[in-house]
Order: structure tokens, then sequence, then C-alpha cells
């Protein structure tokens, strides 16, 4: 881990002739009367994307963002700046902005600077020099070339890849000094297929935190592309989707997206010390039906939502939500943990030096029960099978939670029948879990395109699940 | 209005600034090859502050700094970006904007915008009005909003904070047809959530003002204040039975139905024919009665601009003329897909009117008679390639013209051809705080999906 300290302080300190050596006499200037801690957030990150479109790789992007983040905390309070220049002068000036926000009080110090390390979840290396730029358009082309190979109905195929470096280094006053090196990769392709003149969408893509090399393995690229090809065509098919309540089965991986929004956020530290969660209060009550457990895994080899430390330098934890139907435990980052006396989970989470760090989501996912997935579509007299999702939202405060399906079918005695257009399902947090009545065998975790907002801040994140069966789901289609 | 000049506004110097890097950029990119090139150079800064229970909670101070740099080698295109202005940096960034078009493959639909459709006059549109407001007032004015709120009404029982916000950007667009557009304005916002509470449980609701100027402020109480209102109407919201009834979407909402319109007839959509309204140009996608017209240079507008992201000169034109669909909206690299000429809307729509009715709110829900009224949407579930509208919503059940109950936990669908061809009429009371003015809109019926 002192490689990775060395890495950052390289690329992010050494350029504006600072060393990790000089950050005590920044924490000088940031702590004093009333501040309780404060932290320094670098990161450079510099990222670049390709785009093939009408056959054609049409554009590549190639981005440079740096810059240091300040940060001030007094009791609930912080005071926050940052600068795009990481030279002694500005970082002087972000600090006395940012502990401009206490007046008065108690007399913090910071503590000497140590080393914090977590588990290193996956390589320091730089993701966009893994292939070369021939490789990534072959690539492109490739993938392009299989869509429409696939069916000749493939009329428009947009693939693009994209690769991020992130490096890190943070520096806070309870004498963490920590630094992670963030490689992300990531493949979408989209297809539209057309027939008799109707048109329908499929799409399909990966990632994680890995290189390319890792991404295109095992005919990766092409599974995506097959995929796409195989959503829209099935979509070429849909009938209108009911309306009304009914029984939902959810396929395995990406919809478990329903636990990111049902409960996921609810149970982030920030809105349950303010009491503005529908779970507020009800730690160690029953919140989902028996043999339901949710974890936020942040320590998952190569996964898009996993970090080695989180952006306070803590490392990340599997931490359980709810275990047997009973929930558990928050996600919390180190201001939220110490105002509601806990320990932090390894949740703090910030896109950039730009933004305030908060409680955030790393992979969220349920873990596997008895069923076999056939068996639980048989137990549906008339239902919504519903396998791939688009987005979701929640209202923190009533719990209430929406997730738009993109594929989906009808289970009609007991089989799966016609597939049906999206429709978007909606349901209360603290409600939907206990109606979950039998769980799957097959957890999966989604393949790596996730990204989760909250208060303007977007982060990657992943998700997961076994099939679920959910007794009772309000699915909003138009077919009566 | 007289434009006061802050003491101490050095925004003109800066944007010369912006404008110098912004044509040292396209030089930089001449001498590396490139046959065609543009950049925009711009700085944002804002003061940022929240306070929940009458407390300060946050203080953040923006700065954000971005050069972003295209070439054409030919046909070829590559692009780039940095935050870092500094010489080496924007050289690096004019490297890999280069590199990467030598990967690229030949569109001929690439280049920079028409020369004769460049902005020869950038007139004054009203948009910088600085607010220079100190953090301490700025805490001050958030605690007046949220005790406004607050103290309301025994209800309401948490907050989830005020927020004031003031902010100023600065752009300078330049290209190697020798066009440079500096610009400048300002944004500023104040808001207010609140949590009510009853047996039924926890509801929060929000309110905010957004304008160019911090004198056009609708009065900081009033907004905790209506944001106490809206919290306190949701408390004991029921679910409703599945059925079709007429929709009245309030003004907040209705403009993301609008939202949806000019998404359907962007360039992007249209040449990948992905949108549902392929080929519609004189086609009714409206009924007769309604007008949507752009206006770019409304002076303070949300989304006033004399040129958009190409340089290309920005001008008031029809896109629903007695409801039918007048022109896309198309930038440069779209309208020679489509074989169109560019709409002045590369970045997007600048000020979009739809022509509000003579109904005013109360008459739309005596109109509407018995139905839903949806004060909120949430999740995509949206296609515009298909046109399929499936949304979460929560808002108020209506009979006999009077608002009943609230409702939530449901979700409304139907789609958006029907949706836009059954609107009965617009509301008189357009919200402001948006670059698209809009009424409230009632929709002869869309199904409703809930209990049973």
């Amino acid at each position: 881990m002192t490689e990775l300290i060395i890495q950052a302080e390289q690329r992010l300190l050494r350029p504006g002739g600072l060393a990790a050596g000089d950050l005590d006499g920044i924490f000088a200037r940031l702590m004093g009367p009333s501040i309780d801690a404060a932290d320094l957030y670098f990161q450079h990150s510099r990222s670049e994307s390709w785009v093939l479109e009408d056959g054609i790789v049409k554009n590549g992007n190639h981005s440079i963002e740096q810059g240091v983040g300040v940060r001030a905390l007094s009791g609930e309070k912080a005071g926050f700046a940052y600068s795009d220049e990481i030279v002694l002068p500005a970082l002087l000036e972000a600090a006395g902005a940012a502990r401009a926000i206490a007046q008065a009080g108690s007399n913090g110090v910071g503590k000497p600077l140590s080393v914090a390390s977590g588990r290193a979840l996956y390589p320091a290396i730089d993701p966009i020099d893994t292939l070369s730029n021939e490789a990534k358009i072959a690539v492109l082309r490739e993938v392009d070339a299989v869509c429409r190979a696939e069916d000749p109905r493939v009329k428009q195929v947009i693939v693009s890849i994209a690769a991020t470096l992130e490096t890190i280094l943070i520096a806070a006053s309870d004498g963490t000094l920590a630094a992670d090196v963030r490689p992300l990769v990531r493949m979408n392709v989209q297809v539209i297929a057309e027939q008799n003149g109707r048109r329908e969408s499929g799409s399909s893509g990966g990632g994680g935190r890995y290189g390319f090399p890792e991404l295109l393995e095992n005919g990766r690229a092409h599974a995506f592309a097959r995929e796409a090809v195989r959503v829209a065509l099935v979509n070429l098919e849909a009938v209108a989707a009911p309306a009304g309540n009914m029984p939902v089965v959810l396929g395995p991986g990406w919809p478990g997206v329903l636990l990111h929004e049902a409960i996921g956020h609810g149970f982030e530290g920030d809105f349950n010390r303010k009491g503005t969660s529908a779970f507020a209060g009800m730690m160690g009550e029953k919140v989902a039906a028996p043999g339901v457990t949710v974890v936020d895994d942040g320590t998952l080899a190569g996964r898009r939502g996993s970090l080695s430390i989180d952006d306070e330098g803590t490392p990340t934890n599997c931490t359980v939500l709810v275990e047997n139907g009973v929930m558990k435990g928050y996600m919390q980052d180190k201001l939220n943990a110490r105002l509601m006396g806990m320990a932090p989970t390894g949740n703090g989470r910030r896109e950039s030096f730009a933004h305030l760090p908060m409680p955030r989501m790393t992979n969220t996912y349920m873990l596997p029960g008895q069923h076999d997935p056939g068996e639980i579509i048989a137990s549906v007299k008339r239902g919504l099978y519903a396998v791939n999702f688009g987005g979701g939202q929640v209202d923190i405060t009533n719990g209430k939670f929406t997730f738009s399906a993109s594929e989906a079918y009808l289970i009609e005695d007991g089989k799966v029948t016609r597939p049906v257009k999206g429709a978007t399902l909606i349901g209360s947090g603290p409600e939907v879990l206990t109606r979950v009545s039998m769980i799957g065998n097959d957890l999966k975790l989604d393949e790596g395109v996730g990204v989760c907002g909250k208060d303007g801040q977007s982060v990657p994140v992943g998700v997961g699940q076994p099939t679920l069966k959910i007794d009772s789901m309000t699915v909003g289609g138009t077919a009566a | 209005m007289n434009h006061p000049m802050t003491i101490g506004d050095t925004s003109i110097n800066e944007l010369d600034r912006l404008a110098e890097i912004a044509e040292d950029v396209i030089r930089r990119c001449r001498a590396k090859g490139a046959s065609e090139a543009d950049v925009a150079a711009s700085i944002d800064t804002g003061l940022s502050v929240n306070v929940r229970l009458g407390e300060v909670e946050t203080v953040e101070r923006t700065r954000d700094r971005g050069v972003s740099v295209t070439v054409y080698f030919g046909k070829h295109k590559g692009s780039a970006s940095t935050a870092d202005l500094d010489p080496t940096s924007i050289e690096q960034t004019v490297e890999h904007a280069c590199a990467i078009a030598r990967y690229t493959e030949e569109d001929v639909a690439n280049g920079l915008a028409d020369p004769a459709l460049l902005a020869r006059d950038i007139p004054d549109l009203d948009l910088w009005h600085p607010w220079n407001i100190s953090a301490e007032d700025a805490i001050r004015l958030g605690v007046e909003i949220e005790d406004a709120g607050r103290s309301f009404d025994p209800r309401i029982d948490n907050s989830d904070g005020a927020s004031v916000q003031a902010s100023a950007s600065l752009t300078a667009y330049a290209n190697s047809l020798g066009f440079v557009g500096r610009e400048r304005s300002t944004h500023h916002s104040l808001s207010c959530a609140l949590i009510a509470e009853d047996a039924a449980g926890m509801q929060r609701d929000y309110w905010y003002d957004s304008v160019r100027a911090a004198g056009d402020f609708m009065p900081a109480i009033e907004i905790g204040r209506k944001a106490a209102k809206r919290t306190l109407a949701r408390l004991s919201a029921r679910k409703l039975g599945t059925r079709d009834c007429p929709v009245l979407f309030v003004p907040e909402v209705a403009r993301g139905l609008i939202g949806n319109f000019l998404s359907a007839v962007s360039g992007g959509a249209l040449y990948r024919r992905a949108s549902f309204l392929v080929d519609h140009v004189g086609k009714r996608v409206f009924p007769q009665f309604m007008q949507i017209v752009e206006r770019p240079r409304i002076p303070r507008g949300h989304g006033s601009t004399a040129f958009d992201s190409e340089g290309v000169a920005t001008r008031d034109s029809d896109l629903i003329s007695d409801g039918v669909l007048a022109r896309y909206i198309l930038g440069s690299y779209s309208a020679r897909k489509l074989g169109l000429q560019s709409t002045g809307n590369a970045g997007g729509v600048h000020n979009v009117v739809v022509k509000p009715g003579s109904d005013d709110f109360a008459a739309l829900l005596k109109r509407m008679n018995t139905g839903l009224l949806v004060s909120e949407l949430m999740g995509q579930g949206v296609s515009l390639l298909t046109g399929d509208y499936s949304r979460g919503a929560s808002g108020f059940w209506v009979e006999n013209g009077e608002i009943a109950y609230p409702v939530e936990e449901i979700t409304i669908a139907a789609n958006l051809r029907d949706m836009f061809a059954n609107i009965a009429a617009i509301g008189s009371d357009v919200d402001p705080r948006s670059h698209i003015l809009c009424g409230s809109i009632l929709l002869e019926h869309m199904t409703i999906a809930g209990d049973a």
C-alpha cells in the first residue's frame, strides 16, 4: 500500500512542488477552534471513450480532471472548498474558506498522519493503456459486425467503450493517510431492430475495475452484442403490459436494482441520522420476509462498485443491511458514523474532489435462497416476469420507489408466455421485501454498468440478487 | 433595467482571457495540421449554503474551469477536454484530440457550422447579475426560509433543510472560421424541503425559486411556506384503484412532458431513427389549438443565448404551429445527417414557450371535474423510440372539480403519441422557473395502475 502512496504522491503532489510531508502544514491551517475534523482529497482522473455508430468509429474523447477538495467539520457543519490547482497557495486559500464554517468552540488538533490501507481489489494499472487504439477500434467494429450478423432486422448499432483511471490521495486530521489507484472500464451496446415498420431497442453492456483484456476475455464483448440483439427482437413481439396489482417474479442479477431503490438508499446513515428515511428508528425490526438477507459489499475483487478504501480512506466492508428479514445495519461515512456513535462502514463516497463525501452504496445484493427458478415461475398463476430493467428512483421519506422494466413477460398458469412492453413497477420500500415469498438459488451480480445518483453526485455501483417472487406489486401497464 | 456593475467585477477581463485561451487553442490545432477546430473555455464560480433545523449544515465554494476542444482532419474528428488551463495541459489536450482523430473514421456529416449561420451581432440579453452574498448572509437567508416553513404548522416536525445558491458562468467559444463568442450569465436559486408526519407516516416535499437576478426572487418566506403547504397536503395519501381517467399535470410536471416532445424531435434521436416522431415535420402532433415557439433571446430567460454551442445565431422560430410540427431541433451534425440546415440548437433548445390557454389552474380542475392531478413523477419509464410512457406518480384525486385527497404509489401509462393528441387544455398558470415556459396540461385520459 505504501507503493500506492508513492504513486499517488508522484501524480498528484509533485507536479505542484508538494510532498506528503507538507500536508501537516495545511492541517495546521485547517484545524483550530471548534474544528472537529478535516480532510484533504487529492484526485487525478483521466478518461477516454470511443463511439461507433452507423458502422463507423465516429468520435473519441479524452479528458483530464484534477484537483483537491478541502473539508472542515464542526459538529454537523461542513465547510468545503476545492481548487483545480494543486499548489500550496491554492490549498491554503481553500483551507481558509473551508474552515470559515466554525466561529467558536472547542479546539481540535490533527493527529500525525499514518498510512491506512485496504485490501487491493484491483490492479494499479492505467486501463486506457491496456489496449492499443488500433485494437480498440477493431473491437468496436467486431461488436458492430456481430450485432448485424445476428439478425437482418438490426438497423442501428451504437457501441461504446470507455476507460477511466482515478488516482486519489486522502489525508485527514484523524491521522489517515491513504491512496488508491482505481481503474474502471466499460462497454455498452445498443441496437434498434425494425420489423413491419415497428422499431424497438435492446441494450447490454458491462465492465469493472480492470483493464480491457479482462473486459474482452471469454468472448464477453460478443455476448454483449448478442444480448442487445436478443432483447430488441423480444421487444418487437411485445404486447401491452398489464396494469394493476399482481405477483411479480424478478430475474437474477440487474433486477437487484429493486434492492438499491427499495431499501438501499433508506439504509444510508445520513437519512437515518436526520430521521428523514422511511426506515429511521427501525433498526432490529422486521423489514423483510424470513430468509431475506441483503448486504452492501465493497470488497468484491474487480467489481464496478468495489473500492479498496472509500473516499475517506476507510477500508470497505461487507455490511449486512438485512439479516433473515431483520434490519441490521446502516451504511456510514465518517461524519454520520461519528454523530450517531457508530463505526464508519467504508461507504463514504464522492463523485470527485469538487463534491462532499456522503454515505453511498457499493455493491448491494441479496443472498441466495433454496428455490429453483423454474419452480418459482411455476408457482404463479398470473403475473409478471421481469428480467431486465432501466433505472429506478426512490422517495426516501415515504419509501415509495419505482423501477422500469426493459424486458418482461407475462406468466400464465405457471409458464412464461408473451413478452410485454416495458412497464414501471411501483412499491413501498418498507413493505415490498415483506412480500417476498420465494428466493432463488441462482444469485447473480450485474454485468457492471450501474450508476447511482444522489444529491447531484454520480458514482459507479453494482447490484445483484437471485430470482425473487414478490406476492404483490403494482405494475404500470396499459392493458386491463 | 440598468446593469449594476458590482465593485470588483472582473468578469469582462476574465472573459477576454478565456477568449485568448480559446483563440490560442485554435492556433495550436492549426499548427498540428487540423483543417478545422473549435473550442469552448469556461469558468463557473459559486457559493452554495445549506441550513437544516436552524443551523448551517454546509458551506461550499465552487470554482470549475474547463477547456474542451474538437479537431477535424478533413472529415475525421477527435475531441478532448481538460480542467487545467495552464499552457502545458492545453497543449497535451490538443495533442490528445489530434491523436484520436488519427483513428476515427471519415464521417461526411462532420465539421463546423455553416459560416453563413454564425452569429454576427451578439446582443446583451441581461443575463449577468452577480449576487455577491456573503456566506453569513446566505446562512441567515436560508434560516429565514426554513423557519417560515417549520413554523407554519406543528405537523412539520423535521426538515431536509433550505439552500441558497449563487452562481456565475463565463464562457468563450471560438472556431477556426474566425468566430469568437463571449457569454456571461448568472443563475441563483433558493429552495426548502420539509418533512411532516401523521399517523399514516412521513411525507417530504419542497419548493424552490430560480432566477437570473437575485432581485427577481419570490419573497423568501413564501418559499418556506409553500414547501410547508405542499408537504402537509401529502399527508395520509391513499392508493387508487386501477382505472382510466383524465389527468391534469401541474406546470412543473407538464414541462417534463413538453421536454419529452423536444427530445423526440431532436436531431440525435431523428437521424438514428430512434424517435416515434421521425418524418413528422408538417404532420399533426398536438391538437390544433396548440402553439409552441422557441424564443432564445428573452431578456433574463433561463435558456437565453445569442448563439448556440457551435456559434450559430439563435432566433425566434415556431416548433408547433396549429398543432403541426414546424421543424426539428438540429445542430450542424444532425442537420447534415438529415440533409437539412442547423436550427441553432447545437447543445439543445433555448427558451421554449407553450402558448398558455385562458383557463387558470382552478378552472382546469373544474374542467377535469373528476380525475387525477399529478404533482410528481418518479423514475424513467419513457421510451422516445416507441413513445411508450409508464411512470410512477403521486398527486391528488379530484372530484367535482375540487381536490378530494392525496394519492401515491400509483403509475400512469399511455403512449406519448396519444397523450400529445389528447391534450384537452393548457393552463394560464405558466411556471417561470425554467427554460420551458408552460402552464398546467390537461389530458383526456391515461391508465392509472394501483390497487387491484
